[in-house]
């Protein structure tokens, strides 16, 4: 009856029924059931600016470089507090247009860093826009293209007020009387990098990475500078490197200098750990920085704060967890009052 | 019998792995004896000693080559010394030897006018101008097949473009390669890595792999169907319209639209949709073609290719159809179609072509005709299983994830009947590898078959995917496969049939340049980022920061560059050898069919 050396028609129709079941249990069910995941409750739906920007990362198939997954395993800990959710995609992986699918952000390559949580790790629009003007203006190791066609180049006359001018050091740009400013799709996707954040669960739950390495749990904890409690050097290449550099010298002109900064050198810490917490844009010579008391417990600020007071030929007293906590509190009663 | 036990060997020595790789705790400390690193590297050493035996028969074959031409020369001068020997000398000697043997030589037996006669047959060509003095002459193939014009045209024109699309692909690559080194190489909005790189992934896929593939698979469907092909007409209509779905698709790509970044995916559905029609076409060509076959079984080729064509059409659809792509849908459908899209379709097809042109290579029938039909089955059923493992530890539903990796250690099941069928096949021809220029691809596909799928399935693993995923190793893994199986099983097959098409034989020093230097070239591309992938795997596991394991990278991206070079060289030597195949092909032709029939063989 089934000869299939012998019976084209059924050698073809039995490959093909199969098949096709196969596909519906293994790809188009589960598909089926991914779609119907609801957002978390407090997951914000992105803005018209961010949605646009989206367009931007996907046309120039920022995927191919980048993830957005944090995979639950101890290592991907680096790129967000929890593992991603299908709910973390709700917004962000809806269909494009009649001709363009949902975009498949979750990539396969991390040629470059994760970027599911770029926004809460690099909360600067400034560094962002020299970033994609050129990378090695801000990370001179890296192999990111320039983007600069998402950005224009004007007479220093001709910049009105709405203008985002980038302050690009002069061995990336050097033409007298030029400006670069940013294109609206430079700003829409910056906007969009902007928004991607973990949002919190409701209930603070946080699922459990998949623990792999204990030796680096436990065995590495006492190189920090403080000899206990978080590392400072990692935690600095990790939050503050981008901007200030691993050298401590900052990018002229854009990020200022740490190595022989005033206010890392001061004797009281005060100011320092104010400007780690709130941000700082007293300057306007330099970009805006962000403020980081959100993302950083008091431990990790006094690490860091011990490590910038400590490196590149500085030498100030070490800052302690209670001194962060006593500005943080201050912090707190003035903003409450 | 045999065959099976030998299964259930494999399996029970990698058993154990299976179950240590599905652990909940994995550990790094020792990376390098965990079993999927491990058989990785036994795999990667297979082909590497298979490499040297090739080499080495070939240095052999050389050598006696070159010995042999002493022993002539030795005897050249022995006879000119002969010959130059004085009246009067020659007398004494002689007379030493008349008197121990009564025997008396003229001298000029060897030498002089005499006209020569090869009595016996034995002489098969005379020259005085070889080739080339450097290197082993191969055996000629007996040239010229009976083939309708029409499908010869078909066969030669889907190769012809699809070279195009190799050489076209693979310089885009080679760009892309080098941009590891030089991110400023251009500030082109067109030319930047995110927009080109699709275009060199699809170009290769879709351009290359798919035409020659199919253009093969024309000869295939007739010769082994006995008849002519159903319509010529809709084979140029399919051409055009893959040609213009690949034209297109880069256009669309470079100006920045693309599908949503999903790999292989990345054409918009209107440009696919031409790409979807010419499937539909070409299966219904080959359907036709097989149903009108004028000898009662279907050869085992055209079970692969046909199932290859339907599988793929609903793969198309499956991957395109909007319904259920919102949210992480979208990722379960990419981790099917991108893996789908290689097993179903280039591995499928490509597999039913070797299973023509190995043996009629050859001149024997395949090993197994049952063993190509276990492969076809479980081919079908394991592989379309496996799409997710793309996305182990990823937001995917756990079970998901488990069934990928359980049917990816399936996989061994298909892989293992197909090596075994080839490599039983060549048993007995293996004097071949030194004589066919044919052979020797067939056996580096056949082994990176083996190797390359063994290796994804290792890759599967958690513990594995837990080093190598997203680094460069899937990239070095993704060009041992569509490089290593496919690539050099079409060449194998392009090299056996088109000389015989057109009567007119490559260089064959050109055509050991192409297969050397496309073979070093993957290895060094392939050693390179899976040692590079490796170590930047443990960098991110130990912590460090991630611009750490950018700069650790740069001497194997360099390596890389390199190879990449010597693989894109090897395809303009390839297209030289192809023009050279085709060029003034009609004249060939008609001289080949004033010869008496007995004197072609086929």
């Amino acid at each position: 009856m089934l000869n299939f050396h012998k019976e084209h028609k059924n050698l073809v129709l039995a490959a093909l029924i199969i098949f096709v079941a196969l596909s519906i249990l293994v790809a188009i069910v589960p598909a089926y059931q991914m779609q119907a995941t609801v957002p978390i409750p407090s997951q914000e739906a992105l803005t018209s600016q961010q949605e646009k920007g989206l367009r931007v990362y996907v046309s120039e198939n920022c995927a191919a470089c980048h993830t957005q997954q944090v995979r639950g395993i101890e290592m991907d800990n680096m790129w967000g507090d929890r593992p991603s959710l299908p709910s973390d995609y709700y917004y962000s992986k809806q269909r494009l247009d009649v001709w363009r699918q949902s975009p498949s952000v979750l990539g396969s390559e991390r040629t470059g860093p994760d970027l599911t949580n770029i926004g809460a790790r690099q909360p600067s629009d400034d560094w962002h826009l020299m970033h994609l003007y050129n990378p090695r203006s801000v990370v001179s190791e890296s192999i990111m293209p320039s983007y600069s066609w998402l950005f224009k180049e004007v007479d220093s006359t001709a910049v009105t007020e709405e203008d985002v001018v980038l302050s690009i050091p002069k061995e990336f740009f050097n033409k007298p009387g030029k400006k670069i400013i940013a294109s609206q799709e430079a700003l829409d996707l910056v906007a969009y990098l902007k928004s991607l954040k973990q949002t919190e669960l409701p209930d603070g739950s946080v699922p459990q990475f998949i623990p792999a390495l204990k030796e680096i749990q436990t065995g590495n904890m006492g190189d920090g500078n403080t000899g206990t409690g978080p590392n400072g050097a990692k935690l600095y290449n990790a939050t503050c490197v981008a901007c200030h550099q691993a050298n401590g010298k900052g990018v002229p002109g854009a990020f200022p200098p740490l190595a022989g900064s005033g206010f890392v050198n001061d004797e009281n810490p005060e100011m320092l750990i104010k400007i780690i917490l709130q941000g700082y844009d007293a300057r306007s010579e330099f970009a805006v920085m962000p403020p980081f008391a959100d993302q950083l417990s008091d431990a990790e600020v006094a690490a860091i704060a011990t490590h910038e007071r400590s490196s590149w030929g500085n030498d100030a007293p070490a800052v302690t967890e209670e001194d962060v906590k006593k500005i943080r509190d201050y912090i707190n009663n003035e903003l409450n009052q | 019998m045999k065959i099976f036990h030998f299964i259930i060997f494999i399996f029970t020595l990698v058993l154990p792995g299976i179950i240590h790789a599905q652990g909940k705790n994995v550990s790094t400390e020792s990376w390098i004896t965990s079993p999927g690193i491990l058989g990785t590297i036994v795999l990667i050493t297979i082909v590497l000693v298979v490499a040297i035996i090739i080499f080495l028969t070939h240095i052999n074959s050389y050598l006696d080559a070159i010995k042999k031409r002493q022993e002539v020369k030795t005897r050249t001068a022995f006879d000119d010394e002969l010959v130059a020997l004085e009246e009067s000398h020659i007398d004494t000697i002689l007379e030493k030897r008349k008197a121990a043997l009564h025997y008396k030589l003229k001298g000029n037996e060897l030498s002089g006018d005499n006209e020569v006669f090869d009595k016996k047959g034995l002489i098969q060509k005379i020259t005085n101008d070889p080739n080339n003095a450097y290197f082993d002459e191969k055996k000629k193939t007996s040239l010229s097949l009976e083939t309708p014009e029409p499908l010869k045209k078909i066969v030669i024109y889907y190769i012809g473009a699809a070279i195009c699309w190799l050489v076209l692909g693979t310089l885009i690559g080679q760009y892309l390669g080098m941009k590891f080194i030089w991110p400023e190489m251009d500030n082109q909005s067109w030319l930047s890595f995110g927009r080109l790189r699709p275009v060199h992934t699809n170009m290769v896929f879709w351009g290359w792999s798919s035409l020659a593939m199919i253009g093969l698979g024309y000869f295939v469907i007739a010769r082994t169907s006995n008849t002519i092909i159903h319509s010529y007409k809709w084979a140029w209509r399919a051409w055009i319209l893959i040609n213009s779905s690949v034209i297109l698709g880069s256009i669309f790509l470079m100006a920045g639209i693309n599908n949503g970044s999903g790999e292989y995916r990345e054409y918009i559905w209107p440009v696919m949709l031409l790409f979807a029609i010419a499937l539909v076409i070409t299966f219904f060509n080959f359907y036709k073609t097989v149903a009108h076959r004028k000898i009662s079984e279907i050869y085992i080729s055209n079970w692969f290719i046909l199932a290859s064509l339907v599988w793929t059409i609903v793969l198309a659809i499956i991957g395109y159809l909007p319904f259920y792509q919102n949210g992480l849908g979208e990722t379960v459908i990419q981790g099917y179609y991108m893996h789908q899209g290689v097993g179903m379709w280039f591995m499928t097809f490509t597999l039913g072509l070797v299973y023509y042109y190995l043996p009629s290579a050859l001149n024997k029938p395949i090993y197994s005709y049952s063993l190509g039909v276990l492969a076809f089955w479980t081919q079908m059923l394991f592989y379309t299983m496996i799409g997710t493992h793309h996305f182990v530890f990823s937001p995917l539903p756990w079970w998901l994830q488990t069934t990928a990796i359980v049917f990816s250690a399936g996989m061994f099941i298909p892989v293992v009947a197909g090596t075994t069928n080839f490599l039983m096949t060549m048993k007995g021809s293996w004097s071949h590898i030194s004589k066919s220029y044919v052979l020797p691809f067939f056996l580096v596909g056949t082994l990176f078959y083996f190797v390359g799928s063994t290796q994804g399935s290792f890759q599967a693993f958690r513990f594995t995917n837990y080093v190598w995923h997203f680094t460069d190793f899937n990239v070095a893994h993704s060009h041992m496969t569509m490089y290593g199986i496919i690539a050099f099983f079409l060449w194998a097959a392009i090299y056996a049939i088109l000389p015989k098409l057109t009567g007119k034989e490559p260089p064959q020093v050109l055509v050991g340049a192409h297969f050397w230097m496309a073979f070093i070239g993957l290895f060094a591309y392939m050693v390179s980022l899976m040692v590079g992938g490796t170590y930047k795997g443990l960098s991110w596991i130990e912590g460090n920061a991630f611009i750490e394991s950018v700069i650790l990278m740069k001497p194997y991206w360099v390596w890389r560059a390199i190879g990449g070079s010597l693989m894109f060289t090897s395809h303009l030597i390839f297209a030289y050898n192809f023009y050279y195949i085709v060029k003034n092909r009609k004249q060939v032709l008609v001289s080949e069919a004033t010869k008496p029939v007995e004197e072609i063989t086929v």
